[in-house]
């Protein structure tokens, strides 16, 4: 019933959605961003940071800080909030808040299942996964040979087996396989995700559809984009697009035929949203993308916290905080390796 | 006007005045100055340096440093309550040691208990290995001697030829961890035994059996003993597993497959006289291993213990160090570099006691120079503080829970002393009940000194420090009882018989007809013989209602009143005719009437509907009130009242905002022409 939300949104949603808007006033300010750029070692992030709400995470660390420490604690506060926030969830929350750990469950199995074609060791491997996509098995993807076996395994127990069972091929495993496979899946995943809000209606799918466009729309261009020059065809290059958002369908018919960095831009250019992005970055030019991206998109999920009553705020919310961890990561990283001249180049403020 | 102006100055209820102060402390006395002030407690510095990040005043190393060794000491208490010590406060035992000392002392502690702990984390984990073998051991060695008489069957019937029992070659050596599967038999008929921990075991055996498309045998049995998790030291629960397989591939399936679920995997042989040699060594090196962890254990409780005795004391000390690092950040250096400059505001009355402070740290510190300390004027409005004691605490902190006053404004927590307990008796009105209470708040109190010192749950910490609270509330809980003649709800006869009696000895009609007075009333309080008549909840109800609307109409009287004073206090005359005199009127043409016919009605005894007098005075005032008439002239004075409260209600909302507004766009007028002219 749209536009009545707030009749009915209370009864369950309303304690969690004042839990999510009281986490995201603790977001950090552009103000402990300059602090942080001023700080001369590790030590002072650290001291910065525990006058934030980081604080009680990384007061128990010793000494020698790495970065590797404080982005793992950053991260811990995410994951400690999304499982309380979880926990008090009920349906159709719940199953909201668990398609927004889908993503970080499909980069793992795609992490794991490179690093394992590398030789790596499976508990190194484990480490660097992502702790909010981590699901039971996730350490026997290593015995997999290839794609079928993946997923008749492991995978099928997994909330992403429905996009794996319509794409299997017994393909051997590659590079190229692989990562035409966590396109394939994300399309599916973006796909699903986009079904269940347009379900969810009112201000949700309202709100939803555009964030999720936005991020279909940014996956199309960078496959695009890092698909130049490869041996993908136009054809599998087009399959990989996600079938909704701005560009669906003209632009896709586009894009798949783009040869260079130029022509996706003049394409891009069409869509008045995209214009603006492209605006800022001379000819030829495609490392500023990502972070003009990532300003859009920080952007649109503020603006999701304007109206009330819908679950687009926790999307919002998760998002922001792994900006604000990838924003400290790369922070911490020049501070320690004295590049602080590079800070501005990837750090994004949100507020 | 000139009884409120002869009114005393009404010191109780006004907050400390205060006066913005300057202290100019040289840098080798600064540290013991802001401790000795941190002692008193009595001056609020102002942070000089807000503009800057943490990171960039003045004593950051040293509050890092603090901070490092918090975190050193959280960790010893962690250690030491995780070893199940108690480390209790034993206050000055020993002489102080310095800040240097301590550190160093605390790093040494954290080198070797860290250095302990990884000795015996070690220890542990062969242990750990031993025993895990040994039950695999235990447990295996079953399902391998009737797996294997039913091999041999399920074989026979195969091939109808017979085996010759020691076909199985101990290939494995004892103590040889990573190991696979037990010796294969001619059929390729092959094992894995190993522990999994319990929770994992169903998920591992789903997996095992996916793998291996069903061509597996899966026995498994729970382990006798918990083992214990090194890193977390908790006990967990473990299952030994034996997999029957076929085939190579099969095998390194399994073992990967192991190998990502944690499982360890152990070799059994299956011959029995190796087996019970294998599990005679196990069973050795177990109790030896024992030993030495035990031996080491009690080490480590001996320098927790040690660590335990001090560690109250040590996390005080390097709270207030941090403390006074955090409050010397919020001073300023001057421009020589060699004295510290700090604002602050203190109150009036607290002058001598900081100068005294800072007089004695100047002279402990063998400084040449002294502290300087001198009134400044300041444009801020000052804080507020009340000096409260031990009994008045409470009450100032209840009302502060509904919002500090501003700067001098009239503080109602004298009032509440006495209106919030009486005003819970009002409710609570049972002298039994008070007695309970009473002996409740008489033990607070009495154990006042012990319990101080205690640290108590969060619902007694409650208790303790409403404890005069509690004590005035029982005690006017029992002369409200009194009043209402309630001791656990049933009436006595405490000041002379009742007023009433039967019409006739057998009391027949006493629920019908009621009952005759025969002598003067009831001396004090409600009249036992209420008790249990048709009427008692009538009266009673009416009688208490009654009672709180008097008490209510006269504390928010009482609330306007202050408003009065405040308002007269800070010279607004804006507050007194456009909020105070509508206030007044308001409420007292509407509920100070009702208070009124309250009184009246209980001095004549009508019989008079007070709901249908105040409900008609609104729906037909000018209706004759007929039967309900209290007073002659009652008729036109309603009249009046209700014209009055109609006019008091736009007099109290709309005056005050329009001339704030208009006062407001006249200095911005004002500086406006004045910057323009200037300019």
């Amino acid at each position: 019933m749209y536009g009545f939300e707030a009749m009915t949104f209370n009864i369950h949603g309303g304690y969690l959605e004042a839990i999510v808007r009281g986490h995201r006033s603790g977001l950090l300010t552009a103000a402990d961003y300059n602090n942080l750029c001023q700080c001369e070692t590790l030590d002072d992030i650290k001291m910065h940071l525990s006058a934030t709400e980081y604080g009680p995470y990384l007061q128990n660390e010793p000494s020698p800080l790495h970065t590797t420490t404080i982005v793992e604690k950053c991260t811990l506060k995410l994951v400690d909030e999304y499982k309380h926030m979880l926990c008090q969830a009920t349906e159709p929350l719940s199953t909201f808040l668990e398609y927004i750990t889908y993503g970080h469950m499909i980069d793992n199995v795609v992490l794991i299942v490179t690093g394992t074609l590398h030789e790596r060791d499976v508990q190194e491997l484990l480490e660097k996964c992502h702790p909010l996509g981590m699901f039971d098995s996730i350490a026997t993807l290593a015995v997999a040979q290839n794609m079928r076996e993946l997923y008749r395994l492991v995978l099928v127990d997994t909330p992403l087996a429905p996009y794996f069972s319509e794409r299997i091929t017994s393909e051997d495993l590659d590079d190229m396989n692989i990562e035409i496979m966590r396109n394939t899946l994300y399309k599916a995943y973006l796909e699903d995700f986009y079904q269940f809000c347009q379900k969810l209606g009112g201000a949700t799918s309202e709100i939803m559809s555009d964030l999720l466009a936005f991020e279909a729309d940014r996956r199309a261009v960078n496959i695009t984009i890092n698909s130049i020059g490869t041996e993908l065809t136009r054809d599998d290059r087009k399959k990989l697009y996600s079938n909704f958002g701005l560009l669906y369908p003209y632009g896709h018919e586009e894009l798949a035929v783009c040869e260079d960095i130029d022509q996706v831009r003049a394409v891009m250019e069409k869509y008045p949203p995209y214009q603006s992005i492209f605006a800022k970055m001379s000819y030829g030019e495609s490392q500023m993308l990502d972070k003009a991206f990532y300003e859009e998109e920080v952007k649109r999920l503020c603006l999701a916290f304007e109206q009330q009553f819908h679950y687009g705020v926790f999307f919002a919310y998760m998002r922001l905080r792994e900006q604000e961890i990838r924003n400290l990561m790369w922070i911490s990283e020049c501070v320690a390796q004295n590049q602080k001249s590079r800070v501005h180049d990837s750090v994004v403020f949100i507020f | 006007m000139e009884f409120i102006d002869n009114l005393p100055p009404m010191d109780l209820m006004r907050s400390e005045k205060m006066t913005f102060v300057q202290l100019i402390i040289p840098v080798e006395s600064a540290h013991r100055a802001v401790s000795y002030l941190g002692e008193l407690g009595l001056l609020q510095f102002r942070d000089l340096n807000a503009d800057k990040s943490p990171f960039q005043r003045t004593f950051v190393n040293q509050v890092k440093r603090c901070g490092e060794m918090a975190r050193k000491l959280r960790f010893f208490k962690d250690q030491v309550s995780k070893a199940g010590l108690i480390s209790s406060a034993h206050p000055d035992l020993q002489p102080d040691i310095e800040l240097e000392e301590l550190e160093i002392q605390l790093s040494e502690h954290e080198h070797e208990l860290l250095e302990m702990n990884s000795n015996s984390e070690k220890l542990r984990q062969t242990y750990n290995e031993l025993l895990e073998f040994k039950m695999v051991l235990q447990k295996a060695s079953g399902f391998l001697v009737s797996s294997k008489s039913h091999a041999v069957v399920e074989e026979r019937e195969l091939d109808e030829t017979a085996y010759s029992k020691d076909r199985y070659v101990e290939t494995a050596s004892l103590l040889e961890q990573e190991m696979g599967p037990g010796p294969s038999n001619q059929s390729g008929l092959r094992f894995v035994s190993g522990i999994i921990c319990k929770s994992k075991a169903l998920r591992f055996e789903r997996m095992l059996f996916r793998a291996t498309r069903g061509n597996m045998l899966f026995n498994q049995a729970t382990a006798d003993e918990h083992i214990m998790d090194p890193v977390s030291t908790e006990m967990i629960e473990k299952t030994v597993f034996v997999v029957f397989f076929s085939g190579e591939q099969a095998k390194t399936k399994i073992l990967k497959i192991c190998e990502a679920f944690g499982a360890n995997c152990y070799p059994v042989p299956e011959d029995m006289t190796k087996q019970r040699q294998i599990t005679r060594e196990v069973l050795a090196r177990l109790s030896e291993l024992e030993a030495t962890l035990d031996a080491g254990i009690r080490h480590r409780n001996k320098a927790l213990s040690s660590i335990g005795f001090h560690l109250m004391k040590w996390m005080n000390m390097v709270r207030r160090e941090k403390a006074v690092y955090d409050t010397l950040n919020m001073l300023n250096f001057d421009v020589t570099k060699k004295c510290l400059v700090g604002e602050g505001w203190c109150p009036i009355f607290a002058k001598p006691q900081i100068q005294e402070a800072l007089q004695r740290a100047t002279f402990d510190s063998n400084s040449q120079v002294g502290i300087i300390f001198h009134v400044m004027d300041a444009v801020e409005s000052p804080p507020t503080y009340f000096r409260t004691n031990r009994f008045t605490n409470a009450f100032q902190e209840i009302v502060d829970a509904y919002g500090v006053a501003r700067y001098q404004e009239a503080n109602p927590a004298v009032y509440t002393v006495i209106t919030f307990p009486f005003l819970f008796a009002v409710m609570f009105g049972d002298w039994g009940h008070g007695i309970c209470l009473l002996l409740g708040a008489l033990v607070l109190i009495a154990r006042e000194s012990k319990l101080s010192s205690q640290k108590l749950g969060s619902f007694m910490e409650m208790l303790f420090g409403g404890r005069y609270v509690l004590l005035l509330m029982s005690l006017f809980s029992i002369y409200c009882g009194l009043i209402y003649n309630e001791f656990f709800s049933v009436p006595y006869h405490i000041f002379g018989g009742s007023a009433y009696k039967c019409r006739d000895a057998t009391c027949s009609n006493a629920n019908t007809v009621g009952l005759i007075k025969y002598q003067d009333t009831y001396p004090f309080g409600v009249d036992p013989s209420w008790r249990g008549s048709r009427s008692e909840l009538p009266f009673l109800n009416s009688l208490k209602m009654k009672m709180s609307i008097l008490l209510g109409v006269t504390q928010m009287n009482l609330g306007i009143v202050l408003s009065y004073f405040n308002a007269r206090f800070f010279g607004s005359s804006l507050d007194i005719r456009y909020q105070f005199v509508p206030q007044v009127i308001f409420l007292n043409s509407l509920f100070g009437y009702l208070s009124l016919l309250i009184i009246i009605k209980w001095c004549t005894g009508s019989q008079a509907d007070l709901y249908h007098v105040m409900i008609y005075m609104f729906l037909s005032p000018t209706d004759n009130l007929g039967e309900n008439q209290l007073f002659w002239g009652q008729r036109p004075l309603q009249i009046i009242l209700l014209l009055l409260a109609l006019i008091a209600v736009p007099w109290m909302l709309f005056p005050k905002p329009f001339i704030l507004k208009k006062l407001h766009s006249e200095v911005v007028l004002v500086s406006f022409c004045v910057t323009f002219f200037l300019s």
